[in-house]
């Protein structure tokens, strides 16, 4: 792999990596504190999934470079993190929490549906061990996109300002990063531009069939992952107080 | 045909009561819809609830670590964990409803303050260590309490105790090797692992309850094969697993008058502060008011989606009906 290549792959690798690693704390808050007992079970389970997949790609990482998945995830900075900023925005109430989940979701399974074709096998292979559990998450949190947009006329108005809120960071998804061209010309990872075209597809028509409507002025696009939301500084503080607390740790 | 809760004033009741006991002795289990006195049915319903209750006040101390676990492993490890303990919940609810009672009504004692949880929970989690301790000793207290309730006359809770003693017996071995390892680490690890055992120890001693000769409920729960032990067998079971092996790792018990008896076999522990254990059972331990807060929140935060759920389920069925 050329040395060019192998670099954007690294880049890219964390990217996806820091959005699990993120979301993940992100949802890991509700954990003893949902709205019902079972979907306490469920987010927790698309947490270890999230948890799962960030390890995965940290571990391909890994793989390039020798880097350390837990030193990455623990002693890194938010100069370092790439993660987007739809995944840094504080849990907010569950409608928040789902809409997110579901933006999330649906680009996810998109991505790893086109990523199974991955020119580099270690990703695809890769791909085939998570793409089935993503669409289970993706089936979840789509039906309580359904549920929330057509139950009350509160629970409605919850989702549609979460709709407002977060359209436009959701976005940033489908903003390549430095370097991503090489990889899509090499057939490594999928090109976003189309991807981006079958997630609005999808999105749009369900969340109009759930009664939202898409905001007219999408608000703030985030574009560069090298520069965050006020919050990233915060929950890495939280995230990585244990790891830190303690230089001379070897194990945990 | 409803169910029969038998009372002594009933004609029959001594007869079906001498039919019913004669059942537990051969080790037959009762059944939902089987014949049982009212106040076996009250007993279980208050043990299988407060059971449940512990499962889901449980999850808060340990849950509020997940954001701070130090590695990917450990933080997956604990929301396995703490998910695992909405699960028992979850069935052990189930097993209280087979006895008539909703899970509402249970939700609603709690959060009225009416209904008890175990004490353990209104200890704090100082530290990361306190995950491994927790695990280790209050999971290992709640093994030996369940393991004994496994073999209990009450067929739906006997089985959900052996469904969760196998959960529980993963979380203990995961508690157990991190304390071993922090035992074994670093010099600040080392002292995290202490001190979480000081704090830890007595309260786990607690778990089983008062003494047996102020334990009012403990004959009758005997009697009916709803406990096959006493509070001061279970407790004993407890220390004679886990003091050794405290010890072995190189860290020390805070029980000065804690010492191996060779003519029983038994590690004979010092006094219980049991001024303090009622304290706490009385809600004047360090977290009975933010714990119970933090669920009436999630239960008042959640009441705009539970309706919304309703609200949806009943659309979908207006619509199934239409067509």
């Amino acid at each position: 792999m050329r040395s060019e290549v192998r670099e954007a792959l690294i880049a890219k690798l964390t990217a996806l990596a820091d959005d699990e690693v993120i979301l993940a704390h992100r949802g890991s808050e509700w954990t003893g504190h949902g709205p019902i007992l079972e979907e306490d079970i469920a987010l927790a389970n698309i947490v270890q999934d999230e948890l799962g997949h960030a390890t995965l790609w940290y571990g391909l990482r890994q793989q390039l470079d020798g880097s350390d998945p837990d030193q990455l995830a623990f002693f890194r900075d938010a100069y370092g993190y790439r993660c987007c900023e739809l995944v840094e925005l504080p849990k907010g109430d569950w409608a928040f929490t789902m809409l997110r989940q579901y933006l999330y979701d649906l680009y996810e399974a998109l991505w790893l549906e086109a990523a199974q074709h991955s020119t580099y096998k270690p990703l695809a292979e890769a791909v085939q061990k998570i793409m089935r559990e993503e669409r289970f998450h993706l089936q979840h949190t789509q039906a309580w996109v359904e549920r929330l947009g057509q139950g009350t006329d509160e629970s409605n108005r919850r989702l549609q300002q979460a709709l407002d809120m977060q359209w436009g960071y959701a976005q940033q998804l489908f903003v390549p990063i430095p370097g991503e061209e090489l990889l899509v010309a090499e057939g490594i990872v999928p090109d976003l531009l189309p991807l981006r075209e079958r997630w609005l597809e999808h999105s749009t028509r369900h969340l109009q069939n759930a009664g939202l409507k898409l905001p007219i002025n999408p608000g703030y696009q985030p574009t560069s992952r090298a520069y965050h939301t006020e919050h990233l500084w915060s929950i890495l503080a939280e995230m990585q107080s244990t790891a830190r607390w303690d230089a001379e740790a070897k194990v945990w | 045909m409803p169910v029969k809760y038998g009372v002594p004033s009933d004609p029959d009741y001594n007869e079906r009561l001498a039919e019913f006991e004669a059942r537990i002795k051969r080790g037959e289990k009762i059944e939902p819809g089987d014949w049982m006195p009212e106040e076996y049915r009250r007993q279980l319903i208050r043990m299988i609830s407060q059971h449940a209750h512990s499962e889901v006040v449980g999850m808060l101390p340990e849950g509020a670590w997940i954001t701070r676990a130090p590695t990917l492993k450990r933080k997956m490890i604990l929301v396995a964990k703490v998910q695992d303990e909405a699960g028992h919940g979850q069935y052990l609810y189930h097993a209280a409803e087979t006895l008539g009672v909703s899970r509402e009504a249970m939700l609603e004692a709690l959060l009225a303050g009416k209904a008890k949880y175990s004490s353990i929970f209104n200890y704090p989690t100082l530290t990361w260590a306190d995950i491994g301790t927790i695990g280790w000793l209050v999971d290992g207290a709640a093994i030996k309490n369940q393991t004994m309730l496994a073999a209990c006359s009450y067929g739906p809770y006997s089985r959900a105790m052996v469904r969760i003693c196998a959960e529980e017996t993963f979380h203990h071995k995961q508690g157990k090797e991190m304390v071993l390892l922090y035992a074994k680490g670093t010099p600040k690890q080392r002292q995290m692992a202490q001190d979480a055992i000081n704090r830890w120890w007595w309260p786990a001693l607690m778990m089983m309850g008062p003494h047996d000769q102020d334990s009012p409920n403990t004959e009758v729960l005997v009697r009916w094969g709803i406990k096959t032990k006493t509070n001061d067998q279970v407790r004993q079971e407890f220390i004679n697993e886990h003091a050794p092996e405290i010890l072995e790792a190189g860290l020390t018990l805070p029980d000065p008058d804690l010492r191996y008896d060779e003519k029983t076999g038994n590690w004979l522990h010092g006094p219980i502060n049991w001024d303090e254990f009622w304290q706490v059972v009385n809600g004047n331990g360090p977290m009975n008011k933010e714990r119970l807060e933090a669920r009436r929140r999630a239960h008042a935060e959640g009441a705009w989606v539970r309706e919304a759920l309703e609200a949806y389920a009943a659309k979908r069925q207006r619509t199934a009906v239409a067509v």
